[in-house]
């Protein structure tokens, strides 16, 4: 029921481009260099986690600046799993997805009942990850700070119940999750709940004022957006066999998860999927203009990049996706 | 361990603590009157603490002396991004004001990046050693002179917002912004005075913290944490709160850190951070929300 | 007629000052029960005690035969009590449309039923023509009309109203005032604070006078109108 009005009120034009769209995408790695589709995982794998992101920000309103926390448990969990029992990432998913809901259950619990709100949830979510990050560094049963490191051996075929196997076939799994993730967005956001999350993003007490029990679908919303990205924790740990508290809970990876559904549009279900092919493309082509004007000085980059994401935040402040299908001259209205 | 060695290191954070306690009253004030959360604070930081590197380097300039100075140029940077960027962006969602700050950030680090290369520098001046034995108590010079300068500074910066008609202005327009366009205040310019004196605090802070830390571009992002951390402990828009909460987590991480293990000393921070948010979340000297 | 939301000693106290002072009063059912007096008398905190946005620091608030007081808000709706806020808040981002959905959605698990219902309620406060607009770009009166939609898109047995006549032109005020009184008809019972007098004398049915917290007066509206002591301390002072 929850996934019957999924084609409501979306035009054939739109039903085209999202078929050429995923047509494209399906057929990508046969054509695709190397190169290209290690481009093409990274914005797979933050569309995918801006997605999720994106159900706690843009459709219930609380702003996470930490969810480099649940990828990192997702990631740590499904790897130490491997490396000490050699059990799967797809049964330790099992054990990964509750144990990154139950972290934002507890952080989402500790705040709501404390009435912590906004900019001040924000920087609870920052300081649990660090939290998380220091606490890693020390944790012997995942090797500490020196690194997390999974069993790398020349892969001749895909072996995808262990996911130990070449780009494409993470491609692939990352593809299907990010048009999963697409479609149950959509769903909830069609649904009954979706409508209480945004009544709360506007207004908290004239939700309660309307009957919305507000804590318990603050609670839903956290722990499915945690759980959610969870999941792109243990493709992280298969496809990078390699991890570093430092690099996994670090401040920065919550900032980057982040920047794609902003720039792409808050609360849209298109924005978080504009934005990481945005974001991603755009640093690979400054690294590619860099080094062929011979500019490619470390950080370089970077400033550029500042740059570009100064101008689009100041240009377009509600993100590129709203504006874009105005101007594409498709619903005026969110799907 | 010998009582002396607590002692010592007590001392040592809590002067440490006041220096850090100047950086959070930048974001304060900020905070307390645009209503911008500053992402980009502990880079603001990095610029000031890279200038004092280099004119000691260059000219022998000694960072205290060029206290004022520096903090003049952070005031500047601090009116002109607030006059010409952020000003739009004080009505806007928490997550656009965030990603703003957030690409100044990145734009501050690597620009720094490029003209100073990734390694650590630091500054050793003639008074880099000494100290002074008070009884069993060693102090670091170095550590007691800035602590000094930043109460100094934070001092008047109280006066400032106490005793004169733009920091009264300043004042009234953090109770009501509505109330202060109606009486015909310039709160576009009041609000970006406001961030200079924030950027000017973080600049003065930046240039002692470069007598006692190593600098290198991307010290920025962790600073920023420390001066919320410290912020929210003290309780967002107090003065004394801010002090307050630098001492507290100053000392904090200088326990920490020899008690347990200096890199475990950040989560000790982020933990009374948690317990402050959780059960007073106006910080300690914060008033109560209405 | 029995009596609806029973209200028995309530007070509530900020920072030392006694903003509702031992308040008891009765609104029956299917009836228009209004709440005058002048600003700072403590009409809203009365309604915030009702609403469960505070709970009194003493005393009884009954709902249908339950006692509802130290509730939360949202329980509070679910049992039945729809409200607007003094000062609007529909939520901006969200169309009309949406804005009626998200309060007929709690009594209905089906978006399509809440829809369907949404525009009825719509169509009754002359709303359904601007449901594809933006909540934050309406008018003043069509914001007011918003909220009293979403609140009664909840189906509420009471429907407690915070000056939603204030700053409306005289026509606007009698257009929901005939809505008010179709919606009574059909049996909803409405409590409301109001300050335009003239359209408390058109709706009320009984009214209660408030005075730095307690009341001064009850009944109905002639005789509340002639009362010496209203007139001292709060008509006579405002035109009417």
């Amino acid at each position: 029921m929850m996934f019957s009005r999924l084609f409501e009120n979306v035009s054939r034009r739109t039903l085209l481009a999202l078929a050429a769209l995923l047509i494209v995408l399906f057929g990508a790695p046969f054509v695709a260099s190397d190169y290209l589709l290690t481009v093409l995982i990274l914005i797979l794998y933050f569309a995918y986690i801006g997605q999720a992101w994106n159900i706690m920000m843009g459709f219930a309103g609380q702003l996470s600046l930490g969810h480099a926390l649940y990828v990192g448990l997702g990631a740590y969990t499904a790897a130490a799993l491997y490396v000490h029992f050699g059990i799967g990432p797809w049964l330790g998913l099992l054990v990964a997805v509750p144990i990154a809901a139950l972290a934002g259950a507890f952080i989402g619990f500790l705040a709501f009942r404390f009435k912590v709100g906004g900019v001040y949830f924000a920087i609870l979510t920052i300081a649990v990850a660090e939290f998380a990050r220091v606490g890693f560094d020390h944790l012997a049963w995942t090797k500490g700070s020196s690194g997390l490191f999974l069993p790398v051996a020349q892969f001749t075929r895909n072996d995808l119940w262990l996911l130990r196997g070449q780009p494409a076939m993470f491609y692939y799994v990352l593809l299907v999750a990010t048009v999963l993730a697409f479609v149950f967005c959509r769903a909830l956001l069609q649904s009954r709940i979706g409508y209480f999350w945004r009544a709360i993003r506007e207004d908290e007490e004239a939700a309660r004022a309307t009957g919305i029990d507000t804590f318990r679908y603050k609670m839903i919303a956290v722990t499915i957006s945690s759980a959610m990205t969870s999941f792109a924790g243990v493709i992280y740990a298969f496809y990078y066999n390699n991890l570093f508290p430092e690099q996994v809970f670090h401040i920065s990876r919550s900032i980057e998860i982040i920047l794609g559904p902003i720039v792409g549009g808050v609360g849209t279900l298109f924005g978080p999927i504009i934005g990481a092919f945005l974001l991603t493309g755009l640093s690979e082509v400054l690294i590619a203009a860099l080094h062929a004007i011979g500019l490619d000085v470390p950080g370089a980059k970077q400033v550029f990049y500042g740059f570009c994401l100064l101008l689009v935040i100041m240009a377009l402040p509600d993100g590129v996706w709203p504006w874009l299908s105005r101007k594409l001259g498709l619903s005026e209205r969110e799907p | 361990m010998p009582f002396d060695v607590y002692l010592n290191v007590a001392v040592g954070g809590l002067l440490t603590g006041l220096v850090y306690g100047l950086m959070a009253l930048g974001l304060s004030v900020i905070f307390g009157v645009v209503r911008v959360v500053n992402f980009a604070h502990g880079e603001m930081m990095t610029i000031a603490m890279y200038i004092a590197i280099v004119l000691f380097s260059a000219l022998h300039l000694d960072p205290l002396l060029m206290l004022v100075p520096i903090a003049a140029v952070l005031f500047c940077f601090g009116y002109a991004l607030q006059a010409g960027i952020i000003n739009p962006f004080i009505t806007r969602p928490e997550h656009s004001q965030f990603l703003l700050l957030v690409a100044v950030a990145i734009i501050i680090i690597n620009v720094l990046l490029i003209l100073f290369g990734p390694d650590a520098q630091s500054v050793q001046t003639a008074y880099s050693y000494d100290s002074f034995q008070i009884g069993r108590l060693i102090v670091d010079a170095t550590k007691l002179y800035a602590a000094a300068t930043a109460l100094a500074v934070a001092a008047a910066l109280y006066g400032f917002f106490r005793f004169t008609a733009i920091g009264t202005a300043i004042r009234a327009c953090a109770d009501n912004y509505t109330g202060a366009l109606v009486v015909g205040l310039d709160v576009k310019h009041l609000y970006a005075l406001t961030f200079g004196l924030g950027a000017a605090c973080v600049g003065a802070a930046g240039v002692m913290l470069v007598l006692i830390v190593d600098v290198t571009p991307s010290l920025g992002p962790a600073y920023t944490l420390l001066a919320f951390v410290i912020v929210i402990t003290g309780g967002l828009g107090s003065m004394p709160g801010a002090l307050l909460g630098g001492v507290l987590i100053g000392m904090t991480e200088a326990m920490a850190g020899l008690i347990f293990t200096p890199s475990a000393k950040s989560m000790f921070a982020f933990a009374i951070l948690a317990l402050v948010l959780l059960f007073r979340p106006q910080g300690i000297m914060g008033k109560k929300a209405a | 007629m029995s009596t609806l939301l029973k209200v028995e000693g309530v007070s509530k106290r900020f920072h030392g000052l006694l903003a509702v002072d031992r308040l008891t009063f009765d609104v029956p059912e299917g009836g228009i029960y209004a709440v005058i007096g002048p600003n700072g008398a403590g009409k809203t905190t009365l309604f915030n005690m009702i609403a469960g946005v505070y709970a009194p620091d003493h005393g009884i608030i009954t709902f249908a035969d339950k006692r509802i007081e130290g509730l939360p808000p949202d329980r509070i709706a679910r049992r039945g009590i729809g409200r607007t806020f003094q000062i609007v808040r529909p939520f901006p981002a969200l169309s009309v449309e949406d804005n009626v959905i998200v309060g007929a959605l709690m009594r209905r698990a089906d978006v399509a039923d809440a829809r369907t219902h949404g525009h009825e309620v719509l169509r009754r406060l002359d709303l359904y023509d601007k449901r594809a607009q933006r909540a934050s770009s309406l008018t003043l009166p069509d914001r007011k009309r918003l909220e009293v939609a979403r609140a009664l898109a909840t189906d509420p047995k009471l429907l407690l109203l915070d000056e939603v006549m204030a700053g409306l032109r005289p026509t606007e005020t009698d257009r929901i005032v005939a809505i008010l009184k179709e919606l009574n008809r059909d049996g909803l019972t409405i409590l409301l604070i109001e300050h335009v007098m003239r359209a408390v004398m058109a709706l009320a049915g009984r009214i209660l006078v408030l005075h730095h917290g307690a009341a001064i007066a009850e009944g109905a509206p002639a005789d509340v109108v002639r009362d010496p002591a209203v007139i001292d301390s709060y008509l006579g002072a405002e035109d009417i």
